[in-house]
């Protein structure tokens, strides 16, 4: 499968087919198919994903969401090759991860995926202009100056660069991460509850550059949180419950996010 | 309160086993010295006990470790002493320190300082009815030509009953030998090297006694139910005058009193290293507990928002410092059983064999391993545990507690006073002061290694700096965050580096030191040693005045020069007299003097230094009265002297005076002049020709002299080594500690790397970075202070010879060299650790 593959998305796991008519053919950026995943052994074993496909779409903004528990955060983490799977499969761009060695694993993290996490995203002790091109530092290549320049004036942090993250605000350090998993044009970028720690207004903030990013730049982004507002600013939302895909939504509106959410919950109390 | 922090503590095994590890390194060195001191004083201990009857008769004041020739006691007082009431027998003793048995392979056996010593058998017991020494295999010698050894000697010398046992001697045949009949074990245990020879009483007085019927003390053994003080009144009243009476139990008791003495110099020394480690372990221990509150300090604020007081929050982190030097010093008292070990192996290399005896354990050491082990944790814990009880209970709500650093200006404050103190106490001890300079020296060396550490924060960051441009040219972003982590905690990587800081300045004094003083030697030895070839002894002894004559025989050898030494005592106080022969009174032309002529030393004319000219407050044409075991002699001051590599003593006599004064024939040095026409090599193998079956002198040219006058400096440059080498080994543990620690603390940094792309291999590097960082600080700080207190000590010492100053920059280059080498080993582990870090658990929020 190349990363030019043309394949007509089709929805293995939930398929409810609302948004047909919005559907396009576009290139897949990634694909987990029948991933299990499993905490510890015989008895004791807990099972956190359950024979989960899903396919994630280039220039797509995805939101992964879920009740807590439901795995939503373990399949981000096996997606992005930061956790192992039980079985199944993991496939970013053309590279099928689970197959892997960790010095190759680390490789495609650096190259091929952004990060934003929740919180503790910057090195205390690098300033934000060192934290943003880190993984090409890493890596050891050389920034796209043009490329660079105009990241950072998306985000606002021009006259920030030079700051260690210590005297930046929360929603500046969100900022500098989101710059960081763009600067290095990677095909995909995995956000883990990027606002969970904000005020609506940064987290709006942040929410609105990822927006922007997507549909300026084309960035692949896949984002797992748990609020219908934040979810609302995707293409697409994927709800996960008691480790499977159970149902996925096309240009969430709030209120539509938050009445399937109900409809899960109340599945999970029936459990 | 207690039961959290108890249960805290046993939660984290490794964090309780690493910060209690500089505790059990410090203590270890203490219980160490103790151990092996208490150990060698023992063992002489014993040895006293069997080395006296119950009433010991001597020459009055020949207890005087100054006064070896004691005036010997006649056979005459020993029969008249065996007749007093209360005494079951009398017997008269003979005994020679300069007796050693030469091995079937010609070598000298034991005798690196410890003495070869020849008694003569007598049955006679030791005090309190003790044997002296116990039979192992054959009988005593009970004629001429018959000798009976140590065990130990002689299984060393490879000789078995029935053969013949080569000896050289300094008594009255340089060599000889008889036939083994059997052998013997010291009551008293280990001999600590030295051999025992025991012969027949004529053979002995032969040897030692010039032939004549005359012993070097005599025992007097108690009828049963006598005391030792009712037979000392007994025999004192027999005794003509020059005579006296002692009770065993005091002769034993003055002999280890001047054991003691003379091991105190050893004791000193291994404390003064215990406590360079203790100061170092002291470093680190602050250390580790400042990481270890800061790292709980969330744990600790939500004690506090449960309503703990910052007293019991306090308390709880002086609790387990209390538990963590309470382990650390049982640890430490096992780990040093094994460095006392260690320490008997390395004197053991050096001539000191303790190998019979057993460590011995005295309460003190037990209690000083504690009280250090736990005061030292203790106050080491006292600032970080105040700093604990400061937590904010809001921390415990933030995500990023951190603790804040104190600010850098009261530090950098009471280290500059600390500094200059210390430079001041320096500056007393090496210039100012006429008593205790050492102890002076070493509290200012303290005092301004300590300061130091105090400022290092500031004065290292040009270097951490310079190195950060380094690295950041070399290693790009890795680099970057290497150095940034070094300067993220000025004070941790300060003290951290101060540790090996410490190590590091005293073994660069110390080789500065060294080579100064062999240098020193050598500019001595070239300008005043104007002979061909020197004979002497390897070990200090004396040799038998038969040599000088055998070595004036050989052809081509143009003229000999003796020089011997002896304590005497001038006008009532005693001296190291250095006795020379005429020749060499002529051949030491290159003397210098400030007033007389040296030449004119002779019978009855002495020089003396100009410092004895001082603090005696003589002058040329002074009278003076020299004098030894009673006898006395005038003499008048000639010349006043410069002490050099050929005169070397405050007094210089002609050796006929010394013989005059009853002291034995025996020389230290012989120096030869080459006829001008022989040949130097022809010479040469002839003398070593001359000497060949005495293989305790040898015959060497000035450059092997030269050499033999060095390896003192080398050997206690060696030991010096050794033992400063554990401080540095205790100082790069806190290195490996620091740094492990640090990856704890920045786990979630790490993982947070480690998902953005950081290989593990860069990953590693970047430690090691900050290792080399700490390392070199801590070396070229080191390095730096060590240059300053070699460069003042030498200053100072100029006057007393010490007038060369060489700094051994290669080998300054070579510490540098190997402290980066060090940093990278110390970051072996810790990087395995980092690289080891699960990235999901790193970057868990919850």
């Amino acid at each position: 499968m190349t990363e030019n593959s043309t394949e007509t998305a089709t929805d293995a796991a939930a398929g409810s087919g609302a948004n047909d008519a919005e559907r396009r053919p576009r290139p897949r950026a990634a694909r987990v198919a029948h991933l299990t995943k499993h905490y510890g052994h015989g008895d004791a074993a807990v099972s956190a994903l359950d024979d989960v496909t899903l396919n994630l779409y280039a220039g797509e903004f995805t939101a992964i969401m879920g009740p807590s528990g439901s795995g939503k955060s373990t399949l981000m983490h096996c997606a992005a090759g930061l956790d192992s799977v039980t079985a199944g499969t993991v496939t970013i761009g053309d590279v099928e991860l689970t197959s892997l060695r960790e010095k190759a694993l680390t490789q495609v993290r650096r190259d091929r995926i952004g990060f934003i996490f929740q919180a503790f995203n910057l090195i205390p002790t690098l300033t934000a202009e060192e934290n943003i091109l880190l993984p090409l530092a890493i890596a050891g290549r050389k920034p796209d100056q043009a490329w660079f320049d105009q990241v950072v004036t998306t985000v606002g942090l021009k006259d920030r660069l030079s700051h260690r993250p210590g005297e930046l605000s929360g929603g500046q350090q969100q900022r500098v991460a989101c710059a960081r998993a763009l600067v290095s044009r990677p095909e995909i970028i995995f956000a883990d509850e990027p606002t969970g720690n904000l005020d609506s207004t940064s987290g709006a903030e942040v929410l609105g550059f990822l927006r922007r990013s997507v549909d300026e730049f084309g960035q692949t982004i896949v984002m797992v949180t748990h609020d219908p507002g934040a979810a609302s600013w995707t293409d697409r939302v994927v709800f996960l419950a008691d480790g499977k895909v159970v149902d996925e939504l096309r240009r969430p509106t709030p209120d539509a996010v938050l009445e399937r959410m109900k409809g899960l919950d109340s599945r999970g109390g029936a459990h | 309160m207690l039961r959290a922090s108890l249960a805290s503590l046993l939660a984290r095994k490794l964090r309780l086993f690493m910060s209690a590890f500089a505790v059990i390194l410090g203590v270890a060195f203490v219980a160490g010295s103790f151990i092996f001191t208490d150990t060698l004083g023992e063992s002489f201990t014993a040895l006293t006990k069997s080395s006296a009857g119950d009433v010991v008769v001597r020459a009055t004041g020949a207890n005087d470790p100054e006064q070896p020739a004691a005036k010997p006691v006649p056979a005459s007082v020993v029969a008249a002493i065996a007749d007093v009431p209360g005494a079951a027998r009398a017997d008269g003793n003979v005994s020679d320190f300069t007796t050693f048995v030469v091995s079937k392979k010609n070598k000298l056996i034991g005798g690196q300082g410890a003495p070869g010593i020849a008694v003569n058998h007598t049955g006679g017991p030791a005090a309190h009815g003790v044997e002296a020494s116990r039979l192992v295999k054959g009988h005593w010698p009970e004629q001429a030509g018959e000798v009976a050894l140590d065990a130990a000697t002689a299984k060393a010398a490879g000789y078995l009953i029935g053969e013949d046992v080569r000896f050289v001697s300094a008594g009255s045949e340089a060599t000889f030998s008889a036939k083994l009949v059997g052998t013997h074990e010291m009551t008293g245990g280990s001999m600590l090297g030295a051999s025992v020879t025991v012969m027949d009483t004529a053979t002995a007085q032969r040897l030692f006694q010039k032939g004549a019927d005359q012993f070097s003390d005599a025992w007097v053994t108690a009828k049963p139910g006598v005391s030792q003080s009712e037979l000392r009144t007994q025999v004192a009243r027999v005794l003509p005058a020059g005579f006296e009476a002692v009770t065993g139990d005091k002769v034993s008791e003055q002999m280890a009193t001047e054991i003691q003495k003379g091991l105190s110099f050893i004791t000193t020394f291994l404390l003064v290293f215990a406590a360079v480690s203790l100061v170092v372990g002291t470093f680190l221990i602050i250390n580790t507990f400042s990481i270890l509150v800061a790292q709980r300090s969330r744990e600790l604020a939500l004690f506090r928002a449960i309503g703990a007081s910052r007293r019991q929050v306090s308390r709880s982190v002086l609790f387990e410092a209390f538990v963590v030097g309470l382990i650390g010093s049982t640890a430490g008292l096992v780990a040093g059983f094994g460095l006392a070990q260690l320490i008997r192996v390395l004197f053991g290399r050096f001539g000191l064999d303790m190998s019979g005896a057993s460590l011995v354990l005295n309460p003190r050491t037990i209690v000083a391993s504690y009280a250090v082990g736990l005061v030292v944790t203790m106050v080491a814990a006292w600032l970080p545990a105040r700093r604990a009880g400061q937590v904010p209970p809001v921390a415990a709500m933030r995500d990023d507690a951190v603790l804040r650093e104190g600010a850098l200006r009261k530090r950098i404050i009471v280290g500059l006073v600390l500094a200059i103190l210390g430079g001041a106490a320096m500056y007393l001890g090496l210039v100012v002061v006429d008593s205790n300079e050492l102890k002076w020296l070493g509290g200012g060396i303290l005092g301004v290694l300590i300061g130091v550490a105090l400022i290092s924060p500031l004065v290292g960051r040009p270097l951490v700096s310079g190195l950060g441009w380094i690295y950041r040219t070399v290693f790009g972003v890795v680099g970057t965050m290497a150095t940034q982590n070094s300067l993220r905690n000025p004070r941790r990587t300060a003290a951290t580096a101060s540790a090996l800081m410490i190590g590091v300045a005293l073994v660069t004094l110390m080789s500065i030191f060294g080579s100064s003083a062999k240098a020193s030697i050598d500019d001595q030895i070239a300008k005043d040693v104007t002979a061909d070839y020197v004979v002497s002894n390897a070990i200090g002894q004396p040799f038998s005045a038969e040599i000088a004559t055998k070595v004036a025989a050989v052809p081509g050898v143009a003229e000999t020069a003796r020089t011997r030494w002896s304590p005497v005592s001038m006008s009532g106080e005693t001296e190291w007299a250095q006795g020379i022969d005429p020749v060499a009174v002529r051949a030491m032309t290159a003397v210098k003097t400030s007033s007389g002529d040296f030449a004119q030393v002779g019978p009855g004319a002495v020089s003396i230094s100009a410092g004895t000219a001082k603090d005696r407050g003589l002058k040329v044409g002074d009278s003076i009265q020299l004098g030894s075991q009673g006898q006395v002699l005038a003499a008048r001051v000639v010349s006043i002297h410069e002490e050099g590599a050929m005169v070397r003593s405050g007094l210089v006599t002609d050796l006929r005076d010394l013989e005059s004064l009853g002291l034995p024939d025996q020389d230290s040095t012989i120096y030869i002049k080459r006829e001008s026409s022989a040949t130097a090599s022809t010479v040469q193998a002839g003398l070593e020709n001359a000497l060949a079956d005495l293989p305790m002198v040898t015959v060497k040219d000035q450059q092997a002299f030269a050499d033999e006058q060095r390896k003192p400096i080398d050997t206690m440059l060696t030991i010096i080594y050794a033992l400063l080498g554990l401080a540095v080994v205790i100082a790069v543990l806190g290195i490996v500690n620091t740094l492990a620690l640090s990856v704890i603390e920045r786990t979630r940094e790490i993982g947070l790397l480690r998902a953005v792309g950081l290989g593990r291999r860069q990953l590693r590097t970047m430690l090691r970075l900050e290792s080399v960082v700490i390392a070199l600080l801590g070396a070229a700080l080191g390095v730096l202070m060590g240059l300053g207190f070699g460069v003042a000590i030498q200053r100072a010492l100029v006057d007393e010879g010490f007038d060369r100053l060489v700094i051994p920059w290669a080998q300054l280059g070579l510490f540098l060299g190997l402290a980066a080498v060090i940093g990278v080993l110390a970051a072996v582990w810790p990087g395995r650790r980092a690289a080891r870090v699960d990235i999901l658990r790193a970057i868990a929020t919850e």
